[in-house]
C-alpha cells in the first residue's frame, strides 16, 4: 500500500501557505516556541514525507501523537487548510508504520481503543465494574492497601482520574422511544408561536461512550429538551461507539466500521435530525459522509447523515427552542468551549444562546475559552506532563469568571475540570453540560 | 581527545536542549511566509541574550570556511529574508521573547527582540498607551523582525511605520561585539544614525536583541467606516480626494473583488460580495474630531459614487473588520496553490493607473491577480495566484512581476514598501537605486560584515 501522505490529494498538502497565522493559537506551539511543535510545522514535514524527503520516523510520529488535535489552528487559518484531514492522515501513517514502539502504548491502544470502544456492551460491563468499584468501598480499599502500585505506573497515575460512572446507565434512565406529552405540546401551545419550537419533529439521540458511562444525566437532560421542543425523541439502547477514539488514533479501519454500523441502527433516512451532545463525537459524526465517500454502499447514506447531524445546543438554535418561563435563581455561569465544539463543529455561540436563554443565569465569560483543556481525547493518558500544564492554565481562567457553575459540552473535557476542581479541593463549584441547566428550568416550571 | 564539533560547541553556548539538528527539527525551519522558496539549515539555535549570541557568531566565524548565520523571529516574512542559505546556522529569538520595561514618565517600551508584536501593543494598551505599527501579521510577528523590514501596517498613512517609533536598540555585529544605539533622548544628534542603518537591514548587519520603543497616548475615539464601490476607479478617486482635503485618517484599506470574496469565506464580516472594490477607512483622535472626519470622509465617499457606507457599530465591530482586512493576504490561498504577494508602492497620485495597469498584466499574461493593500499609502500588493508546479505559468509569473515593477518604478515608485528586499526582490534592486546608490550599499555590508556571515544572498548577491 502506498505511504498515506503521498496518496493524499496534494493539494490538501499545498493548502498551506506557511503565513503562520495559525501559530498563536496553537496551545504546543505555545509550550515550546519551536516551529516542529506548531501546525505550520507539522504540515511540512507531512509535506516534506508526502514530496520523499522524509521517512514517516519515529520522531515524526512521536510529534503527531504530541499534536492534542485541538484544531484551533482550522479556525485561525485564513487559507481553510484542512488540518483536521491532515492530522488522521499522518496518524493512520504513523500507526500502519509500527514506528512508535513500546509495550505500554499498545497494551492501552488495544485494551481501550480496540476491544472496549468497539464493544458497547463490554464497555458498559467495564463501566459497572468501575462504578460496583466506588460505591462498594474497594477504591479506597485497594488505594488504602496500595494495590494501586500492582498496577502499570500510567494506569496507576490514572486511577484517581478514572471517571465516576454513574449508577445507570442511559438506557436505563431513557426509553427506547420517547413522545412529548400532550400537557408539554399545550403549554407552549399558549407562547407565541414565533418563539417556539412548535412543528412536531422526529429525532435520534446519540449518547456516546463517555458520557453514557460517566454523564448518563446528560444524556436524559438532552432528551428532556428535545421532548419540551416538541420532538419525538428516539434513542437506541445499545449503541456502537461513534469511532471518533478511533479515527483521532490512526485507527480508519475500525472508524469506518464503526460508522456502518452506527447508520444502520439509526436509519438517517428516518429522522428529522441526528443528535450529539458531546463535542468530540459530533466533529467526527459530521464528517462520516468523508470518511465512507469510498464505501459504494454506504456513501450515499452517509451523506444524508452528516447533512442531518447536529449538537444539542446547535439544534436547539435551529429550531428556535422554546425560552423557559421566568423563575428567577441567580446563577453564575461561565463556559469551557471545548475544542472540537467549537474548532470541529465551528458551534460557539449557540451553547452560550441556550444558556442565556435561561432565567436567572448570569454568564460571566472567561478568558481563553477555546484554548484546550488538556483532555484531548487520551492526551491525559499519552501526555500527562503537558496535558497538566494546559489543565492548570485552564483552571485559572476559570478561576477569573468567578463563576459558581462551569459549562461545557463533551464529556472528556468535564472530566478534565472536575479532576482540576478536585485538585484544588473544590466540592462547590459545578461543572455541568449547558442542556442540563436547561432541562432544569424546564423542570422547574412545572413544579 | 576528540574535537568538539560546531553542535557540541553551540551546545555549550545555549545548553543542549536549545540547538536543533534532526531532520524532523530543521525542515520546518526551511522557509517562511515566502511561496515556493525553501533551503534546508544546518542548525537551529535559541539564544536565550546577547551574550550567548555573540559567542554564536565568534564561532561561526572561527569555522573554516565561516558558517553563515541567518537570522530569524517568527518567519512571517514575505520576501525570504529568514529563508536559510544551504547549510547555514539559524539564530532563532522566539524564546527571547520578554517586554522588560514599560516608563510610563518616557512613554517608552524596552522589549527583546523576540517579542511578538502584539504582546507589545497589549502591554502598552493597559497602560493606556498606543503602539501604533500594526503589520497584517502582528500576532504572529516578532519586534525584532519588524525592525529588520522596517515593516508598516494598517495605520501607516496617519502613524508612520516601524522605523518612526525605535529609539533605540541592542545589536550584536558579525564580530560579536554587542552595541547600544540610540537611547530615550527624543532628540540626539550625536553623531551619525546608526540605529537607522539597522532598520530595515534584513539581519545581514547585524542580530537585534533589544529594542526600545517610542510610545503614544491611545486616542480616545475611532470610528471604523466600510464604502462599498460597484468601480474600482470610484474607490482610487475617493482616496485621493480624502488626502487632497487634507484629511489623514489612521487607516485607508483596499480590497478588490477576488480579496473582499476570500475574506469573507474565512472572517463572515459581512463584506458585500457583490462589490467590486471596498475601502476599509479607520478614523481615531479626539471624539469630536473624529466624528467630524468620519462625517466628512463618508460624503467625500459618497459623492465619488459609494454604493454604500456602513460604519462599525462598536469596537467588536470594527475589529472584526480589521481582523477581515489582516488576513486578506492568507485568505487569498483558497483560490490557488500558490499565493505570491507582490508588495509595489507608488506616489499616491498614480493608484488608480496602477491598479488598471496591473489588471492590464494579469490579462496579457493570463494569470490571476488579486488585489489588496494600504492604499492611503499608496502600497498596493497585487497578488498572482498561481501553481508553483505548473512551470510554464511559472514563467509568466516571472514576466507579470518584472512588468509590474518597471511600470511602479517608471512612474516613481519602489520595489518594495514594506516587506524588503531579501531574496524575492535582489534582481530588481539595481534598476530603483541605480548604481551610485547599490555600491554604497554594498560598501556598507563590507564594511560592518566583512566575511559576508550575517544573512548573505539576501538584499545583494
Ligand atoms: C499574513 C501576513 C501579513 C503581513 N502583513 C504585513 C504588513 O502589513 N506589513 C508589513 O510590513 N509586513 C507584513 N508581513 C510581512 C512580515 O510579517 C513582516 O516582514 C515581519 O516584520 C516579519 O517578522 P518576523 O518576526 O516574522 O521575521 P522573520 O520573517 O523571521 O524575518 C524577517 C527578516 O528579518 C530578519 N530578522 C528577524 N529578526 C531579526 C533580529 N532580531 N535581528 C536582525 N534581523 C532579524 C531576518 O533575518 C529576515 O531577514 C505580513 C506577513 C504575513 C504572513
Ligand atoms: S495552516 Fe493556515 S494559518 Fe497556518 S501557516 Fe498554514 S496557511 Fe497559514
Ligand atoms: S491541532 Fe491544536 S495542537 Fe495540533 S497543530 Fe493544531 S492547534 Fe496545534
Amino acid at each position: 500500500m502506498q505511504n498515506l501522505l503521498k496518496s493524499l490529494d496534494y493539494s490538501v498538502l499545498q493548502q498551506c501557505m506557511h503565513c503562520g497565522m495559525c501559530l498563536p493559537v496553537c496551545p504546543t506551539y505555545a509550550e515550546t516556541k519551536e516551529e516542529r511543535h506548531g501546525p505550520r510545522g507539522r504540515i511540512s514535514l507531512m509535506r516534506a514525507i508526502a514530496d520523499g524527503e522524509l521517512e514517516v520516523t519515529r520522531a515524526f510520529g512521536d510529534e503527531m501523537y504530541y499534536c492534542l488535535g485541538c484544531l484551533a489552528c482550522t479556525s485561525a487559518c485564513p487559507a481553510g487548510v484542512n488540518y483536521a484531514e491532515l492530522f488522521e492522515t499522518a496518524r493512520a501513517e504513523v500507526e500502519r508504520r509500527h514506528v512508535i514502539k513500546s509495550t505500554q502504548r499498545d497494551f492501552w491502544r488495544w485494551s481501550v481503543v480496540k476491544v472496549l470502544f468497539t464493544r458497547p456492551r463490554l464497555l458498559r460491563l467495564a463501566g459497572r465494574g468501575l462504578w460496583l468499584w466506588r460505591v462498594t468501598g474497594m477504591q479506597a480499599l485497594t488505594r488504602a492497601l496500595r494495590l494501586t502500585y500492582l498496577l502499570p505506573r500510567r494506569l496507576r497515575e490514572l486511577e484517581p482520574q478514572a471517571p465516576r460512572v454513574g449508577a445507570k446507565f442511559s438506557h436505563q434512565l431513557i426509553k427506547p422511544v420517547e413522545t412529548p406529552s400532550k400537557k408539554v405540546a399545550r403549554t407552549f401551545l399558549s407562547v407565541p408561536p414565533s418563539q417556539t419550537a412548535v412543528p412536531f419533529r422526529r429525532v435520534a439521540v446519540l449518547t456516546g461512550c463517555v458520557q453514557d458511562l460517566a454523564f448518563p444525566e446528560i444524556n436524559r437532560a438532552t432528551v428532556d429538551v428535545l421532548l419540551a421542543n416538541n420532538c419525538e425523541v428516539h434513542t437506541p439502547p445499545v449503541q456502537p461507539c461513534c469511532g471518533s477514539l478511533h479515527a483521532h488514533n490512526g485507527d480508519l479501519e475500525s472508524a469506518r466500521t464503526l460508522a456502518r454500523r452506527l447508520i444502520d441502527m439509526i436509519p438517517p433516512e428516518s429522522f428529522d435530525a441526528i443528535i450529539s451532545n458531546a463535542g468530540g463525537c459530533g466533529s467526527h459524526l459530521r464528517h462520516y459522509d468523508h470518511l465512507l465517500r469510498d464505501d459504494p454502499a454506504y456513501a450515499a447514506r452517509a451523506v444524508e447523515w452528516s447533512r442531518k447531524l447536529r449538537d444539542i445546543s446547535e439544534y436547539l438554535v435551529e429550531i428556535d427552542f422554546r425560552k423557559p418561563e421566568a423563575r428567577a435563581v441567580t446563577q453564575t455561569v461561565t463556559y469551557h468551549e471545548s475544542c472540537h465544539l467549537c474548532h470541529g463543529q465551528k458551534v460557539s455561540a449557540q451553547p452560550r444562546a441556550v444558556l442565556r436563554a435561561i432565567p436567572g443565569v448570569e454568564l460571566h465569560e472567561c478568558p481563553e475559552a477555546t484554548w484546550c483543556c488538556g483532555s484531548a481525547g487520551i492526551y491525559n493518558i499519552t501526555q500527562p506532563v503537558t496535558a497538566g500544564r494546559l489543565q492548570d492554565r485552564k483552571m485559572a481562567n476559570l478561576r477569573r469568571a468567578h463563576a459558581g457553575i462551569i459549562t461545557t459540552a463533551n464529556p472528556g473535557c468535564h472530566l478534565q475540570i472536575q479532576n482540576g476542581l478536585r485538585a484544588e479541593k473544590d466540592t462547590i463549584t459545578e461543572v455541568a453540560h449547558p442542556v442540563v441547566l436547561l432541562a432544569r428550568a424546564y423542570a422547574a416550571e412545572r413544579k | 581527545m576528540n574535537t568538539p564539533t560546531l553542535e557540541s560547541s553551540l551546545a555549550e553556548i545555549v545548553g543542549a536542549k536549545n540547538i536543533l539538528t534532526e531532520s524532523e527539527d530543521i525542515i520546518p525551519y526551511s522557509f517562511d511566509g515566502t511561496a515556493a522558496i525553501k533551503r534546508l539549515p544546518r542548525a537551529i539555535v535559541f539564544p536565550s541574550d546577547a551574550q550567548q549570541i555573540s559567542e554564536i557568531l565568534k564561532l561561526a566565524r572561527s569555522q573554516t570556511p565561516p558558517v553563515p548565520v541567518v537570522t530569524r523571529g517568527s518567519g512571517t516574512g514575505l520576501s525570504g529574508g529568514s529563508v536559510p542559505v544551504e547549510g547555514a546556522l539559524v539564530v532563532c529569538l522566539t524564546k527571547m521573547n520578554r517586554v522588560l520595561e514599560l516608563d510610563t514618565a518616557n512613554l517608552t517600551l524596552l522589549a527583546e527582540a523576540g517579542a511578538v508584536t502584539q504582546e507589545i501593543y497589549d502591554a502598552a494598551d493597559k497602560a493606556g498607551l498606543f503602539y501604533p505599527p500594526d503589520p497584517g501579521s502582528m500576532r504572529v510577528s516578532t519586534i525584532g523582525g519588524n525592525v529588520a523590514e522596517n515593516a508598516g501596517g494598517l495605520r501607516g498613512l496617519k502613524y508612520g511605520v516601524t522605523r518612526n517609533y525605535v529609539m533605540g536598540m541592542e545589536v550584536v555585529l558579525a564580530d560579536g561585539s554587542v552595541c547600544w544605539l540610540g537611547n530615550k533622548c527624543v532628540k540626539d544628534v550625536a553623531g551619525y544614525n546608526l540605529r537607522d542603518l539597522f532598520i530595515g537591514s534584513e539581519g545581514t548587519l547585524g542580530i537585534i536583541t533589544k529594542v526600545l520603543l517610542k510610545l503614544l497616548p491611545k486616542p480616545a475615539a475611532r470610528q471604523t467606516l466600510l464604502a462599498t464601490y460597484a468601480q474600482m476607479d470610484a474607490a482610487a478617486a475617493t482616496v485621493s480626494d480624502i488626502i487632497a482635503s487634507k484629511i489623514i485618517p489612521c487607516t485607508l484599506e483596499f480590497l478588490d473583488r477576488k480579496t473582499i470574496r476570500c475574506v469573507e469565506d474565512f472572517a463572515h464580516a459581512g463584506l458585500p460580495l457583490d462589490a467590486e472594490a471596498v475601502l476599509l477607512i479607520e478614523s481615531d483622535g479626539h471624539a469630536a474630531a473624529v466624528a467630524d472626519e468620519a462625517a466628512q470622509i463618508e460624503e467625500i465617499a459618497r459623492k465619488h459614487g459609494a454604493t454604500s457606507v456602513r460604519r462599525a457599530r462598536d469596537s467588536a465591530e470594527a475589529a472584526q473588520l480589521a481582523t477581515a482586512r489582516r488576513s486578506a493576504f492568507s485568505a487569498l490561498a483558497r483560490l490557488r496553490p500558490t499565493t505570491i504577494l507582490e508588495d509595489a508602492t507608488v506616489p499616491r497620485s498614480e493608484l488608480a493607473h496602477m491598479v488598471r495597469f496591473v489588471e492590464g498584466v494579469a490579462t496579457r499574461h493570463a494569470l490571476d491577480i488579486a488585489t489588496f493593500g494600504h492604499f492611503g499609502d499608496g502600497n498596493l500588493h497585487p497578488t498572482i495566484l498561481t501553481d508553483e508546479r505548473n512551470t510554464d505559468e511559472m514563467h509568466r509569473v516571472e514576466a507579470a512581476m518584472r512588468e509590474i515593477f518597471d511600470e511602479a518604478l517608471r512612474v516613481g515608485g519602489t520595489i518594495t514598501g514594506e516587506h524588503g528586499v531579501g531574496l524575492a526582490k535582489k534582481k530588481f534592486l539595481p534598476a530603483q537605486l541605480g548604481d551610485a546608490s547599490y555600491t554604497l550599499l554594498k560598501n556598507i555590508k563590507r564594511a560592518l560584515d566583512p566575511d559576508g556571515l550575517l544573512n548573505p544572498g539576501k538584499i545583494f548577491d
